[in-house]
């Protein structure tokens, strides 16, 4: 049969009822035929490749899909590995259709390549094949502190390390991986083979890892600098405190933040019986909000065993979340009541959720941030029966390392200032990723990661 | 890994342990709290600082077995080790940042139920250590289940006992105690610091309240990682909703909702007691376990 170059080669995926009911991954990811059949779509652009500005580590993309197309599958890796020291994780979580497939020259016509996949291929074969990036061979004695060993922070540490520096990051949680751990679900991102992977990388890269500890409570950034001799920090520390809605009701049993849901799902593995912690399964879950992050708390209660609805003021056309994610949601079940607003949670004489009064709304005139604004419709409102709510509505900056951090300035919504570069108000402390932007991509929080090395070798050479 | 270098069982359920971990045993300040994980499967246990070491970098914890976590925790001995140990957490008693002049001439009532004799201790003996001599009231269900008796007694100014039983001390609750030193006794406190289970701050705090006493509680409701990104252990304070981890865990008695509070902790309560008849491999399940939710 003539394949029709316009198209993606399909991806297989575990089918959605199946999948609906475990935490295996849902994208099961190319073989070597297909990758390199979707590889050969790749006119592989000699000059102005759009796919690469599109990207924000700035991977050659092109070369590596060249290698993967003749089946160079270790060359397509070292060509990743010079600009990315997480790709099994961009490979799955990167939002491509905004980044450098939203910019493929193929995508003019008919679909771009599918570039993210053939990433995701090309680590996994590294995996699986023993495929380690190498480490310098001597370091050149300047110690670099990271603080959060998240997206941000592994990426700047790795960076830092390939220069040569002796770099250890600090994590407040007892395991390492920062959002890829606590908060994406293993169906999106399998925490033991491909997270662990890819951190294990990066500590062969000669970083350091000191898991429990809290900057700004265990040991203060000046104590770093002064009495443990780091002569940079880079603060890559994640997003912080859930926000909730206000509403009366909202401290009644069964109402959770989404960071709650996930980390004691993903970070605690409560979805397995064999650990200790806890999680309320529920029968019917409201999960409030439309990001990325509601998604994956209802996609993560629905293989509990729950109904699950998502409840979004606007609608569908605003979503947040990726495409690809409410793709996958409705496959799986998940019900969505758009242009709904909660207003009130009800409960029962011993304090836990019994419902959820919500109120219709429209959408009306844009406002700043070019979105339709959702109006409320008067005497619209009604009950949803449901035994846990879910509120995934963002987070504000914690404030733990800023309230501690002498000179250490941040904005009006509480975040660290910094500019272009990293650069924060405090000479030799640089900062990236959401405790800078606030709550934004794995992806955003790489780059800046990658800013903040450059940045910071820059700082150490003068 | 943390290494215990004492591991001791003070009354039934109730265990003390001190652990090496230098970090936090050298930036810990009375009040703060830290939590604990005993290994990969285990639960993020949530516990206040009951003593601290700087020179040796250790720190000791005292703990009650609730759940499954707890009672795998019961079983290590010296030599073993927690897999996890981070802190400190939260913030410190205001008093340490107070002016010392201002602070001694305060006279400050401690009143502990329970395992809150525990948190209270490292308070009463950072007083102690500045030269100022506070009164203790120590309560609980009955003479064997008082822990620290002798640590308080060595810190303490005035140390009062009393047992719910009256198998030990004055026969009664510790707002009984309370009331007599106040009203009868004519002490006059001008801070009360309560700590214990939340229905016993709550009656210590509805008593302060009539009797004109600032009070403070602490706080250790449910909590995933302790540092703020999770939410689950909210409270209301006043009309606001306070993240005990990081906005706390101590708090204004007189406005903290106790109710909710108490609500709240019994978010888990048979989960848990399943995980822990599970923990117990083929014990049979008699009444009154005492983690089943059946005491409260």
């Amino acid at each position: 049969m003539a394949k029709d170059v316009l198209k993606k080669v399909p991806v297989r995926e575990q089918d959605p009822k199946v999948r609906a009911a475990n935490f295996e991954e849902v994208c099961l990811g190319y073989n070597q035929e297909e990758a390199m059949e979707e590889a050969a779509r790749c006119i592989k652009c000699k000059k102005n490749a759009q796919c690469m500005t599109g990207c924000p580590v700035s991977i050659n993309i092109p070369a590596f899909i060249g290698e993967v197309e003749k089946g160079n599958f270790k060359e397509a890796a070292e060509i990743i590995a010079r600009s990315s020291a997480l790709p099994a994780v961009c490979g799955r979580v990167c939002p491509q259709e905004s980044q450098c497939e939203g910019k493929c020259i193929r995508g003019k016509k008919g679909e771009p390549i599918s570039i993210g996949k053939l990433e995701r291929f090309v680590a996994d074969w590294s995996r699986e094949n023993g495929f380690v990036p190498a480490a310098p061979e001597k370091t050149n004695g300047k110690k670099v502190a990271v603080i959060g060993a998240g997206p941000a922070g592994l990426t700047c540490a790795g960076d830092l390390a390939k220069l040569g520096y002796e770099v250890t990051i600090f994590e407040a949680l007892h395991e390492p991986g920062g959002v890829l751990t606590y908060g994406i679900p293993e169906f999106r991102l399998p925490k033991q083979t491909v997270v662990k992977t890819e951190i294990e990388n990066v500590r062969k890269l000669g970083v350091k890892i000191e898991t429990n500890v809290i900057i700004g409570k265990s040991v203060t950034i000046d104590e770093l600098m002064d009495q443990e001799g780091f002569q940079a920090v880079f603060i890559g520390s994640g997003a912080g405190l859930p926000k909730f809605m206000g509403i009366p009701g909202e401290n009644a049993n069964g109402v959770f933040s989404a960071n709650e849901f996930l980390t004691r799902n993903n970070l605690m593995k409560a979805f397995r019986d064999d650990y200790d912690t806890p999680i309320s399964r529920g029968k019917k879950v409201v999960v409030v909000g439309g990001g990325n992050v509601a998604m994956d708390a209802a996609r993560t209660a629905l293989r509990l065993g729950a109904e699950t609805h998502i409840v979004y003021r606007r609608s569908e056309a605003e979503l947040p979340a990726r495409v690809e994610e409410v793709h996958h949601a409705k496959e799986e079940g998940i019900i969505f009541d758009l242009l709904t607003n909660p207003v009130e949670i009800l409960t029962d004489d011993n304090g836990w959720v019994k419902g959820v009064v919500v109120r219709k709304m429209e959408l009306g005139e844009p406002d700043a941030s070019g979105r339709r604004r959702p109006v409320e419709v008067p005497g619209s409102d009604f009950e949803i029966e449901a035994d846990t709510v879910i509120m995934s509505l963002g987070t504000s900056p914690n404030p733990l390392i800023s309230s501690t951090t002498e000179g250490l300035e941040v904005n009006k919504w509480k975040c660290i200032t910094a500019d272009e570069k990293g650069k924060t108000s405090r000479e030799g402390v640089f900062a990236g990723g959401d405790a800078v932007t606030g709550a934004a991509t794995v992806i955003l929080a790489m780059e800046a990661g990658k800013t903040g090395a450059k940045s910071i070798h820059e700082y150490l050479s003068k | 890994m943390y290494r215990i270098l004492k591991a001791e069982c003070l009354a039934e359920k109730i265990y003390l342990m001190e652990v090496e971990a230098p970090r936090v045993a050298k930036a810990c300040q009375p009040g703060e709290f830290v939590i604990v994980k005993i290994d990969e499967v285990g639960e993020r246990i949530p516990l206040t600082v009951c003593d601290y070491d700087r020179e040796k970098g250790t720190v000791t914890i005292v703990f009650q077995i609730v759940g499954a976590s707890t009672l795998r925790m019961a079983a290590l001995q010296a030599g073993d080790a927690f897999q996890d140990f981070v802190g400190p957490l939260g913030n410190p008693s205001d008093f340490v940042s107070e002016d010392l002049e201002e602070l001694a001439k305060k006279k400050y009532l401690f009143v502990a139920g329970g395992v809150g004799a525990a948190p209270v201790y490292p308070q009463v003996k950072w007083m102690k250590e500045h030269g100022i001599d506070v009164d203790v009231v120590m309560g609980s269900k009955t003479k064997d289940l008082l822990i620290l008796e002798n640590e308080m007694r060595q810190v303490a100014g005035n140390l009062y006992i009393t047992t719910d039983d009256g198998s030990y001390g004055a026969h009664g609750m510790v707002t009984a105690v309370v009331e007599d030193l106040v009203t009868e006794q004519k002490n006059h406190y001008d801070v009360c610091v309560a700590i214990g289970p939340v229905i016993m701050m709550k009656f210590t705090s509805l008593l302060t309240k009539k009797l004109g006493i600032p009070t403070i509680v602490s706080m250790n409701p449910i909590m995933v990682d302790g540092t703020g990104m999770c939410g689950a252990c909210r409270l209301t304070v006043g009309d606001e909703v306070k993240f005990a981890c990081v906005d706390g865990p101590e708090f204004d008695g007189h406005l903290v909702n106790f109710d909710e509070a108490m609500k709240r902790q019994q978010m888990y309560r048979t989960q848990e007691g399943r995980a822990m008849l599970k923990a117990q491999e083929g014990a049979s399940h008699h009444g009154g376990c005492g983690h089943c939710g059946g005491d409260e």
